[in-house]
């Protein structure tokens, strides 16, 4: 138990669902969620799949922690490969819709084919239909999950969608659940879209069961303390959410700034937790209004904010006038300091439009401000921007392309390539700042130096939740190690990796290993599922599942060659702050890496690791 | 001593393990669609709202049963339903001016919540204390404290 046992098989093409055994001997040796989400993935498609054709699949995965009490235990995965990667890839939403899925008595979704028309899935417990979605094509992700709550008849459905970024094709649509959560990197999104499948609703009364209750009740006791005494989860992430990092990392010489250029922000304080929390002076409101949970969380870092009605970007748009997402630190700092714009209310605005049509803030600020530096060499100009003065630090325009790009509209539609294919139309593919085609997170590895092999080495291409070294090179956790250092690097990258594949495959959320470790977490599987859940098999299946990850992408056609940085990160200094004149020294840690990892110097697994992992 | 169930919307943040606890507790499986107790939010207002029975002293839908399903626990004063008797017709669930009587299709019988037995296993589960079980006498203390810190001990009426 822990796992329901089952998988809900839809065909688009054929227009079938039906119901299969979820395969318990694969679930022993991937767990579940991503872990095993990836094994179905890696068996069922070619690697080497345009990832908009038909061939493709599309994955809903819950993990078997998922609708039990253990803390965080409500998340669910998408994973597929990716529309803006070419990469595996593989991302994680909070919210009630996994919780939902689960209960309804599904470990997992996948998705077939292609729609000849709009669709959208409907399943209530056991049963499943796909009905047409019309007349919901073409709304954002807001107004669909409102429409099928009100067609059905029930408010306690719960939805994942897309908004019209996915219809679109913009290339790093997300996958948006309950309104503001989101599956939100690589352009799952845009799958779902290539898919005509418009949402997929879900109401699940079944029930979740575990093996051992007394054993799970004093597991996840134990680890709810934990997490409750913790600085991190237990005051910072509660008070501050992410955003507790934001002038943390500024100071640390480690924020990305006007696409890299720099790596420190002027204006970081005005777009910080702090600032979040101060009365404006036009309504006497904070921006935040309050923290919320995600399903079973005993952390609560969501941050509900809602915008001054005074702001031009909202004036006359009441539909924007009330509480939702607001900025977590990746947001903040992407729409943000990386575009120069110190504007709160314009950076939650556009965040709101980054839920309500379904696009990673993420990817969209980063390639906004490539723009914008094409736009200030002279690469292009107004009259490719339809008019736009794409300046660093323009909350106009800033706002005007999440607009344009939400819909797919104008030059927004070039915003929605990502800005590896937007730099390299326009003749500077060296101002892409990403991995493998995704764009960098909010940590300039310049200043944190194991970010660097992070990023490079990521599977999903570059990416903070797949080893977040910061945790040990800036805050500390579970030791400090130097950020400036590249020594010892390679292991601590390996090690976050293969414990960061474990905590995602059981169904939490990997903000717990802030304060948790395996050891904590271990014995909550273990009380839930049959097999023994030891520390030791937790960490074999979180290496099993970085290689692979690893399996997918060479098939796919990737190679060590992927495995690098910009030029901007490896050549051009640090102007600023502590890092100041270094660059990311990716040289010096790469080849250990693939040591440790068992790999060639060609980054390719050997037989004898295969072996070992039983790959 | 008496204890009633006090609820303090403002400490929410929305999480359910309340809504788990107490469908495990009544079911033996997590499932909060069979929760006694649920959480509302309200989305644009940015608020939680967990809501369950209040053991009415008077309750309507004890008075309301035909078959008098629902009676008193002396020890702890909460309204219990007594599914080998319940027949099922909802005519509690009608009476209850607050909903928060249900039926349950599985069952065929009706459930709200029983303060289970004194021990509430939502109380328990509650990481933010925006549950607690207190003196049934006193529900407001945590509100007149909260007023009595606000109130200027050097300030007179006059
Ligand atoms: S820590 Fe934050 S993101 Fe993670 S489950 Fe809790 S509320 Fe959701
Ligand atoms: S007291 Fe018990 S029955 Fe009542 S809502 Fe809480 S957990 Fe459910
Ligand atoms: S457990 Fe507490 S914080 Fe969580 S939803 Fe229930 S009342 Fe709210």
């Amino acid at each position: 138990m822990g796992w329901a046992g089952k998988i809900l098989r839809v065909n688009l093409t054929a227009g079938t669902v039906k119901s299969e055994p979820l395969n318990m001997e694969w679930a022993q040796r991937y767990l579940g969620s991503r872990g095993l989400g990836t094994k179905y993935l890696m068996e069922e498609i070619d690697p080497r799949v345009d990832p908009l054709s038909p061939d493709n699949k599309l994955l809903f995965a819950t993990g078997p922690l998922t609708g039990t009490m253990a803390s965080t235990g409500g998340r669910y995965t998408v994973i597929t490969k990716g529309a803006l990667t070419g990469a595996i890839a593989c991302s994680n939403s909070g919210g009630f819709f996994g919780n939902e899925l689960k209960n309804a008595g599904w470990d997992m979704i996948i998705v077939e084919g292609r729609a000849a028309s709009p669709v959208y899935l409907h399943v209530e417990n056991q049963t499943a239909r796909l009905l047409p979605a019309d007349d919901l094509w073409g709304t954002s992700v807001w107004h669909t999950e409102e429409a099928i709550k009100a067609k059905h008849h029930d408010p306690q459905i719960r939805i994942a969608s897309i908004g019209v970024a996915g219809e679109k094709g913009v290339k790093y649509a997300c996958v948006v659940n309950d309104l503001h959560r989101a599956a939100g990197r690589s352009g799952v999104g845009t799958v779902m879209g290539s898919k005509n499948l418009k949402a997929i609703a879900v109401r699940g009364t079944l029930g979740v069961r575990i093996k051992d209750f007394d054993a799970f009740f004093r597991a996840t006791e134990a680890a709810k303390a934990v997490l409750a005494g913790n600085a991190v989860t237990g005051q910072g992430l509660p008070a501050y959410g992410t955003q507790v990092l934001m002038n943390v990392i500024n100071e640390s010489g480690a924020m990305p700034t006007r696409n890299h250029r720099d790596i420190q922000f002027e204006g970081a304080h005005k777009i910080s937790a702090e600032a979040m929390a101060e009365k404006r002076p036009t309504d006497g409101k904070a921006n935040l209004a309050r923290n919320g949970a995600c399903f079973g969380c005993t952390i609560a870092c969501g941050r509900i904010s809602q915008i001054d009605r005074t702001h031009f970007s909202v004036k006359d748009k009441p539909q924007y006038w009330g509480a939702s997402g607001g900025l977590e630190y990746e947001a903040a700092w992407a729409l943000g300091s990386n575009t120069g714009v110190d504007d709160l209310e314009a950076l939650t605005y556009a965040n709101f439009i980054c839920n309500e049509q379904g696009m990673d803030p993420i990817s969209f600020g980063a390639t906004v401000s490539a723009a914008m530096e094409l736009f200030e060499i002279g690469a292009i100009t107004t009259r490719e921007t339809g008019g736009i003065e794409l300046r660093f630090g323009s909350a106009e325009a800033l706002v005007k392309l999440a607009e344009l790009t939400g819909k797919g509209e104008g030059f927004g539609a070039e915003i929605g390539l990502g800005s590896r294919l937007l730099t390299a139309k326009y003749g500077h593919p060296d101002l892409h700042m990403g991995v493998k085609g995704q764009e960098f997170p909010a940590y300039d590895s310049r200043g944190i130096q194991g970010m660097g092999l992070t990023y490079a080495t990521s599977n999903r291409g570059a990416c903070h939740l797949r080893s977040y070294t910061v945790a040990s090179e800036i805050l500390g956790i579970p030791e400090k190690t130097d950020p400036l250092a590249t020594d010892g690097k390679a292991g601590l990258v390996k090690a976050f990796q293969d414990a960061t594949a474990a905590f995602d495959s059981a169904g939490i959320c990997i903000f717990t290993s802030f304060a948790w470790t395996l050891q904590d977490v271990a014995p909550q599987v273990d009380a839930a599922c049959e097999g023994d859940w030891t520390v030791e098999k937790m960490l074999e299946v979180g290496e099993r599942i970085w290689n692979l990850e690893r399996q997918f992408n060479l098939a796919a056609g990737l190679t060590a060659k992927d495995d690098t940085l910009p030029k901007r990160l490896l050549k051009e200094a640090a102007k600023t702050g502590p890092a100041t004149g270094r660059v990311n020294d990716l040289g010096k840690m790469l080849p250990e890496y693939y040591a440790l990892r068992g790999w060639s110097p060609d980054g390719v697994p050997s037989n004898e690791t295969l072996a070992r992992l039983a790959l | 001593m008496q204890r009633s169930l006090n609820i303090d919307p403002g400490k929410c943040t929305g999480c359910r393990q309340c809504e788990m606890a107490c469908s495990y507790e009544n079911e033996k499986v997590f499932n909060p669609s069979k929760s006694r107790i649920r959480v509302f939010t309200f989305d644009a207002e940015a608020r939680f709202v967990p809501y369950t029975c209040t053991q009415c002293a008077e309750a309507w839908c004890m008075r309301a049963c035909p078959v008098d399903a629902i009676r008193i626990n002396l020890g702890t004063g909460a309204k219990e339903i007594h599914n080998d008797v319940c027949v099922g017709c909802k005519v509690c669930t009608i009476a209850c001016p607050f909903g928060t009587v249900n039926y349950n299709a599985d069952t065929g019988k009706v459930m709200k919540c029983d303060l289970c037995e004194g021990d509430p296993a939502c109380a328990k589960a509650c990481p933010t204390a925006a549950i607690t079980y207190v003196d049934a006498n006193w529900t407001g203390l945590d509100k007149m404290r909260m007023w009595a810190a606000k109130t200027d001990s050097a300030m007179t009426a006059n």
